[in-house]
């Protein structure tokens, strides 16, 4: 396998919370050697110039939905992977809310398969905690984590009753396994289509109170308190649950939190008139929480960005507000849509990384989302400046989407490396 | 005298000199229907559709006489009982009816935003009839009319507004209308049924109807929703008859010459006393009904000439 010396580049370093010049080589997968000059000589290496573009551990993205199986017109293997590559999203973490839902070793093993046979980026597999996400009877968590689920997660599926959760956190603590819940009380929530609030009543809008979000929190940590398991929530968005986050993490339960894309850069008054690609799960905050939100990503009481990659077809959102499906797909556009943050001065792009590729892959304990020498050459090199408007037909994905449509973007991928092999090239 | 709109599809794009030329115009039109040949040309030629997705007996009439009066071909769907049934979308039903060359659509729609959806994707003008919770304009613009022609203006008025103010797209269009207009707002009723954020909106919100009450120049009746008693949000129909029904006593605590409202159908004993309705000396609810007609006459009169001065479009 040939060398690629990649040159003259900015290298991002999460860990080191740096950004430097230099060069990196790339060799049997990984990350060979890095230099602090930008133009060092290396024999027999294959030579990109960077032209001082950035380069950073490529994207590890917790919480996708592929289709498959199920709804594979939304999204198969093969687009959710090229719109990855696009995207500077080099391990996939895909969710088991499909249907039928990833609740048996062989459903796993099937869309490994899958996985491996079509898309050209790493797709890791979560399982269901609870058998159909019904809520009822856990899942064989042995089994699945033998087959290669990396997490157990019932998706936006709360479990409600509280004795079947604890038995299962108790059974997924022993096996050490991670849990990732939704943290939001059922009962309020239901049948919510916004977070009330002025927006949301102006519109006449079915709401939830952001608090019940904390409240889906606070059950939760009782419930980490109570059998020690690994629990990461799986998105934070409300300013309100923040203590409650940063109590735990003092108090030194194995509890990480994410967020999603869209939290950090929208709120509710983008729905405007019913657009209905603006409804996601949870619904879309105050611009205090979302300001709140940035700040926690910041401060890294949030440790983990994900796009939460939802794709729907046009019929499931040309609907009224209340009826059209929720989600979002995120994969391609996650980077150039969160660099709005470092352009406009709310997040540096050390920090930026340290939530999109260094905390997933450490939480999962994958030894990418490094940029050092032995770890995987997965890496992202991106123009952090290059303006583009977003066209949603354009998108890899079989579904398009975006609430971003026509959205003036800064920032584009350039090449997106998978253990040391280009994956995408922006043409 | 200008209305540069497209649609009626709620209070909140209209400007307030959009709403007094409506006004004046629908006064117009009560003149009209007062007279024993209440035959008028303006919409002739054109077809009126009225789409109800929810079950509605006199907003639906009430847009049939208009239309009938001004000369437009009239066409009534019941679209409970049609495709919605058998799994046509909105956007679908929305492709079929421009085929059918519709001039003026009016649609009633449980969910908030359907109408707006609808009006997105059809080539005529049209008029909502109230959608979720959302807006009801052609309400609040007959509201606005009967207030104007009993108290001689709409401006400077205390009005409250009572009851159920969560479940209602005649509140929310009322508030945004009166305040356009520059009138003072309360909100009336118990805190289960205020939505969120509403003190945002720069009204001001009572639990105790005496109080909401006091020196106000209309009262706003609201109807409470079967469904919504008993236990969901208020412990019970006679606890709320006897905290926020209108009665004799908590109706004193307004001017003695304030007018009593109600969009109707009317639960007697539940959110009003019987005789207070009946009273001809407060309550104007008749009034209410024959300025409905005027002010959806009035409405589509509007609608139809920004719809002719435009040229024909080609259908897709």
């Amino acid at each position: 396998m040939t060398a690629t010396l990649l040159t003259n580049a900015r290298l991002i370093d999460p860990d080191a919370d740096t950004v430097t010049e230099g060069a990196v080589l790339l060799r049997d997968g990984l990350i060979a050697e890095i230099f602090d000059q930008p133009e060092p000589q290396v024999a027999d290496a294959d030579r990109i110039d960077a032209g001082r573009a950035f380069l950073a551990p490529g994207i590890v993205d917790i919480g996708v939905k592929v289709g498959e199986p199920g709804d594979r017109h939304k999204e198969s293997y093969k687009t959710a992977g090229l719109a990855a590559a696009a995207g500077g999203v080099t391990t996939i973490v895909t969710r088991p809310d499909t249907d039928p839902a990833i609740d048996t070793p062989e459903v796993l093993e099937f869309i490994r398969d899958r996985a491996e046979d079509d898309a050209p980026v790493n797709v890791l597999p979560m399982a269901a905690l609870t058998k159909g996400r019904a809520g009822r009877e856990m899942t064989e968590l042995g089994f699945l984590l033998d087959a290669g689920a990396v997490a157990f997660t019932d998706c936006d599926h709360v479990v409600t009753d509280t004795k079947v959760l604890s038995r299962a956190l108790t059974y997924a603590r022993s096996l050490g396994a991670l849990v990732i819940c939704h943290p939001q009380d059922p009962g309020l929530s239901k049948g919510a289509a916004a977070t009330s609030g002025k927006f949301a009543s102006l519109r006449g809008l079915p709401a939830v109170s952001a608090m019940a979000e904390r409240m889906g929190l606070n059950r939760d940590l009782a419930l980490v308190e109570m059998t020690g398991v690994r629990y990461h929530a799986d998105q934070i968005t409300t300013a309100r649950a923040l203590p409650a986050l940063e109590r735990a993490k003092k108090n030194g339960f194995d509890v990480t939190a994410g967020t999603s894309m869209h939290h950090l850069t929208l709120n509710e008054l983008d729905v405007s008139d019913y657009r209905t690609f603006f409804k996601v799960k949870p619904p879309l905050r105050s611009e205090e929480d979302r300001q709140a939100t940035v700040e926690a990503v910041r401060s890294g009481l949030i440790d983990i960005i994900g796009s939460f990659h939802t794709p729907q077809d046009e019929e499931s959102k040309r609907l009224p507000f209340e009826e059209a499906a929720s989600g979002a797909v995120g994969l391609e556009t996650m980077l150039p849509v969160l660099l709005r943050l470092y352009h406009s001065g709310e997040l540096e792009l050390p920090t930026l990384f340290r939530a999109l590729s260094r905390n997933p892959a450490k939480r999962l304990g994958l030894a990418s989302g490094r940029m050092a020498k032995g770890a995987p050459a997965d890496l992202v090199l991106f123009d952090a400046d290059k303006p583009f408007v977003l066209d949603r037909f354009k998108l890899q994905s079989k579904s398009k989407n975006t609430p971003f449509d026509g959205a003036r973007l800064q920032g584009k991928v350039l090449a997106t490396f998978v253990a040391g092999t280009a994956v995408y090239r922006s043409a | 005298m200008r209305f540069d709109q497209r649609h009626l599809l709620g209070i909140e794009p209209l400007r307030p000199d959009e709403i007094t030329t409506l006004l004046d115009l629908a006064d117009q039109y009560v003149t009209l229907s007062r007279r024993r040949e209440k035959h008028s040309n303006v919409l002739s030629g054109l077809t009126q559709i009225n789409m109800f997705f929810e079950n509605s007996t006199r907003t639906q009439a009430s847009f049939e006489i208009a239309g009938q009066r001004l000369g437009a071909d009239v066409m009534n769907m019941a679209m409970q009982a049609s495709s919605i049934k058998k799994g046509e979308t909105l956007i679908d039903t929305a492709l079929t009816l421009n085929a059918m060359h519709p001039d003026l659509l009016v649609v009633r729609h449980p969910h908030s935003g359907a109408v707006d959806l609808l009006a997105q994707k059809v080539h005529c003008a049209v008029l909502n009839a109230g959608d979720g919770r959302h807006e009801h304009p052609t309400q609040a613009l007959l509201d606005a009319l009967t207030i104007r022609r009993a108290k001689g203006r709409l401006h400077r008025l205390n009005i409250a507004i009572c009851g159920d103010i969560a479940h209602s797209r005649v509140a929310r269009s009322n508030i945004l209308l009166l305040q356009k207009m520059e009138n003072r707002v309360r909100l009336v009723g118990p805190s289960t049924l205020i939505p969120a954020g509403m003190s945002e909106f720069g009204v001001e919100i009572y639990d105790d109807m005496r109080k909401g009450l006091e020196d106000v120049d209309v009262v706003m009746m609201l109807r409470l929703q079967k469904e919504r008693m008993d236990g969901g949000f208020i412990p019970s129909e006679r606890e709320y008859y006897h905290r926020w029904g209108l009665d004799a006593d908590k109706l004193s605590h307004a001017k003695p010459d304030a007018i009593v409202m109600h969009p109707g159908p009317m639960n007697r004993g539940v959110e009003i006393d019987g005789t207070i309705a009946d009273d001809i000396n407060r309550s104007v609810i008749q009034e209410q009904v024959e300025m409905g007609v005027a002010v959806r006459m009035a409405a589509m009169d509007l609608l139809a000439r920004n719809l002719r001065a435009r040229p024909t479009e080609l259908s897709a």
